[in-house]
């Protein structure tokens, strides 16, 4: 068989009645092609286009234990919603995803850029310390969680060790057991996970800044910050934006860190809307309002997805 | 002209020693960890705490492995099968997306961005009443083709981005020799390709390792249950035992690592590349 990847064969042949033999070539040529994309096709159709599907159906729908044992799950309207929407947790957990969001993208962002700032520098082992920056990054979320609840522990955490040896507290704080400081302490984690994946970003971003302009701003008496102000600053406002963009789409949906530092806990001080779905779905059973709470999140996610698409794809086409 | 460049080569190892600080800074927990798998239980109550193992003990790794032995091999297990299965599914339609001149390309790689964006809590409810039908829950393979959600559209993308950079003469070379597409896609396009299946496969690797919701989710019986929730229940159970905890720890932190040794070159590329690029 002679093809051309690129080329299907059924145009090419247009202007002459094909013979039957090239009829079966070109049948043959796109049963190949399409072996390639369909196998992957069923894939997405399965594996996302059921589950958010499904989703959408179980909020509608009683959907308790029971319903694993009977195979009923009645439709109920949208009284998961109602129930969803009148519970205080509700307003609750969308307040701690927007303060957990905010806080931890600002503090990531903030420090991965003065990061990637000083390493653009060139200096000896400059780029093996920059690599090992991106430790955190790599590592399961659940063993950076798992790390953080031993520095912030009440008692032995080495956070309060030094915070009270230093005189900087009088007492203890109690990070991961007071309503008060949860929130603090996730974020704190959350940051520090963060921060690589900013720096890295960054730094490419910082790479593309043509050296010249800071030569010539140097010529004519420029310092360090006007520098930044108004070269490194204004040139990097699109890398910054995806940056952004990527955080808020994933710090919004965060589960693991909370998960493993307070479960949510403690009085609900850090449950977000990812969590709180969780504790609905498999810790109350009640899977009809669990999806209703996830639906909301999926909604959240896909408004700064699309905005986040649409931006990058206008900035592609202005090049 | 005293440029930038020649005015930092005076002071550059003072620039070594700042960033030599500020990684260690950084990377203190990680320390901590290590330092805390090292060191005997009553030693890690000491006030003020003791920096260094001064008497160190493997009694932590001992239990570690005691523990979570089975459910490292399980995570090994369940990842290495997702980086087959990530890259089986991924790397054909990768090809078909960057040289078929598919209409429908645009829409389909508007897909892969966008499902990478889901909310795995959203997959999790619906994977639990899928296969609680079909009797999938506590099942390995299961728990695999739940975590090649979070792999095959990165990687998708990743190697629709690679694979578009292969020359066309290449593989117009490969069909008048009479090499069909599959021949042609396995012989020329994928040895070609080395590096970008490299790094799809390493990130494959290390999402399924580090996956949390499916595993806490779609497995409930020790038997079948991945490292990250052997070390959640782990913790919930011996809330105390430091020691053991931070030894798991380091245990299941080593693919990482050894990632960040080996295939340092290959990760900036997946940094981006399989999200942020078109």
């Amino acid at each position: 068989m002679t093809t051309v990847v690129d080329r299907p064969a059924a145009p090419a042949a247009a202007p002459t009645p094909p013979t039957p033999d090239a009829r079966a070539a070109a049948r043959r040529t796109r049963l190949a092609r399409m072996s390639f994309y369909v196998p992957s096709v069923l894939y997405l159709l399965l594996f996302f286009g059921y589950p958010i599907t499904a989703n959408v159906v179980m909020s509608f729908q009683d959907y308790t234990v029971t319903s694993f044992y009977d195979g009923d799950a009645p439709f109920n309207g949208l009284a998961n919603y109602t129930a969803i929407f009148t519970d205080d947790l509700f307003g609750a957990s969308l307040w701690h995803t927007v303060v957990f969001t905010v806080a931890s993208l600002v503090a990531q962002f903030a420090l991965g850029l003065a990061l990637a700032l000083y390493f653009r520098r060139r200096f000896p082992l400059g780029s093996v310390l920059r690599a090992l920056l991106l430790l955190p990054w790599l590592l399961p979320l659940l063993v950076s969680g798992t790390v953080f609840r031993w520095l912030l522990d009440q008692d032995y955490g080495v956070v309060n060790q030094v915070l009270l040896s230093l005189h900087l507290v009088s007492d203890p704080v109690p990070w991961l057991v007071s309503p008060d400081h949860a929130m603090a302490a996730v974020v704190i984690a959350n940051v520090w996970i963060g921060i690589p994946f900013n720096m890295v970003i960054l730094y490419g971003g910082l790479q593309s800044v043509p050296p010249q302009l800071y030569e010539a701003a140097s010529l004519d008496g420029a310092g360090a910050w006007g520098k930044f102000r108004h070269i490194t600053w204004p040139l990097l406002r699109p890398v910054s934006a995806v940056v952004l963009m990527l955080g808020l789409i994933y710090t919004v949906k965060a589960f693991d860190v909370v998960m493993v530092l307070t479960q949510g806990g403690p009085a609900d001080a850090t449950q977000l809307l990812s969590t709180w779905s969780y504790q609905l779905s498999f810790t109350n059973l009640q899977f009809g309002q669990g999806a209703a709470v996830s639906n909301v999140l999926i909604v959240i996610a896909m408004v700064f997805a699309l905005v986040y698409l649409r931006a990058v794809r206008a900035e592609q086409s202005e090049r | 002209m005293p440029t930038a460049q020649t005015r930092f080569r005076g002071s550059a190892w003072g620039h070594t020693v700042f960033a030599l600080v500020l990684v260690a800074a950084f990377l203190f927990p990680l320390y901590w960890m290590v330092n805390a798998s090292l060191q005997p239980g009553q030693a890690l109550l000491s006030i003020p705490p003791k920096w260094f193992p001064t008497e160190p003990t493997l009694d932590g790794y001992r239990a570690a492995f005691d523990t979570q032995g089975r459910h490292l091999v399980i995570s090994l297990f369940v990842a290495c099968g997702n980086v087959v299965l990530t890259l089986a599914l991924a790397a054909p339609l990768a090809w078909a997306l960057a040289k078929f001149r598919l209409r429908w390309a645009a829409l389909m790689l508007f897909v892969l961005l966008i499902v990478q964006m889901v909310p795995g809590i959203v997959k999790a409810n619906s994977f639990f009443t899928l296969y609680s039908e079909l009797g999938l829950l506590n099942n390995t393979i299961g728990l695999m083709l739940a975590q090649s959600t979070l792999s095959v559209p990165f990687a998708a993308v990743l190697l629709r981005a690679q694979l578009r950079d292969i020359p066309g003469e290449v593989i117009e070379a490969a069909a008048l020799d009479g090499a069909g597409h599959w021949r042609t896609f396995l012989r020329i396009v994928l040895p070609m390709s080395r590096n970008g299946l490299i790094t799809a496969g390493l990130f494959a690797f290390l999402f399924s390792w580090a996956d949390f919701l499916f595993a806490i989710t779609l497995t409930s019986r020790e038997a079948v249950t991945p490292v990250t929730v052997g070390i959640y229940r782990f913790m919930g159970a011996n809330a105390t035992d430091w020691n053991a905890l931070m030894a798991s720890a380091v245990l299941a932190s080593i693919p990482a690592a050894i990632l960040l040794v080996i295939a340092q070159r290959y990760i900036a590329v997946g940094v981006t590349g399989g999200s942020v690029k078109d």
